[in-house]
């Protein structure tokens, strides 16, 4: 099953929708609550981190009987320094970012310590692809 | 503490989720970043925060929080009130600050253990 979403980077408002729609669709299926939080907190921040730094983009979700596969693509500025934006507390974001309770840099680092595989390409001026893994036995289901 | 007593404790207006007044709720976590609620919280908490905007209730529903406290008496828009309603949670708030809120939950019996240490 796929799960496409048009995540807008102008309406603030939706911001989230898309990820609540797909642990929304977990549920239903049975996934075990650990992998569904992982996969919910993963696909979350990185649905903030396109609205905030890519203008928003498309997340697709592709879910199998053992995993589940989120890929979200923008064509925002890309990301200069990878390492950096991986670092806990490191952000870019504007102030008014903060004033939604994101942009504190810790979005990167949740998504790589709920999730199984990350994986970032990211080309300067041109975007970025963020591919999320969750494998629904992964974890044995407990979120670190 | 169930539900029904942090209303009374923090003299609170419950907006939406009268039938998880009886729920028993044994942590809490306070935070106005989401990212640290993501980050920090591990299983079922009240959740007390300043932070007024539908992106609150959607991490809180991802986070199953079922709990939300907004605290320094802020008004809260009728659209976050149905998303809360349809998510089946109960949001209320409180006109005391988050210190005091938090330290009125500490001291009716409160305790940590929703909250992961940071390392």
């Amino acid at each position: 099953m796929q799960l496409r979403y048009e995540v807008s980077g102008a309406d603030l408002s939706l911001a989230g929708k898309a990820s609540t729609e797909v642990k929304r669709a977990l549920g239903r299926l049975g996934v075990n609550p650990g992998a569904i939080k992982r996969a919910a907190v993963s696909m979350y921040e990185a649905e903030m981190n396109m609205v905030i730094h890519g203008g928003g983009g498309i997340a697709i979700a592709e879910l199998s009987p053992d995993r589940i596969v989120v890929t979200m693509e923008d064509t925002g500025p890309g990301i200069p320094d990878l390492e950096l934006a991986m670092q806990e507390g490191y952000s870019t974001a504007p102030e008014w970012i903060r004033e939604l309770g994101f942009g504190a840099g810790m979005g990167l680092p949740n998504i790589k310590r709920n999730a199984d595989d990350l994986r970032i390409e990211s080309v300067v001026g041109k975007g970025t692809k963020v591919t999320i893994i969750i494998d629904f036995n992964g974890f044995g289901g407990a979120q670190v | 503490m169930k539900v029904r007593d942090i209303v009374s404790e923090l003299d609170g207006v419950l907006l939406t989720g009268e039938d998880l007044l009886d729920v028993d709720i044994k942590a809490a976590c306070g935070a106005d970043l989401m990212s640290d609620v993501m980050a920090f919280v591990k299983e079922n908490v009240v959740l007390l925060t300043g932070l007024v905007n539908p992106q609150s209730i959607r991490t809180a529903d991802l986070m199953d929080i079922r709990v939300v406290v907004y605290v320094r008496g802020k008004a809260v828009p009728k659209d976050m009130i149905a998303e809360a309603e349809r998510n089946g949670m109960a949001i209320m708030t409180t006109k005391y600050s988050m210190f005091l809120a938090c330290g009125r939950l500490y001291e009716a019996g409160i305790r940590d253990g929703g909250t992961r240490e940071s390392r």
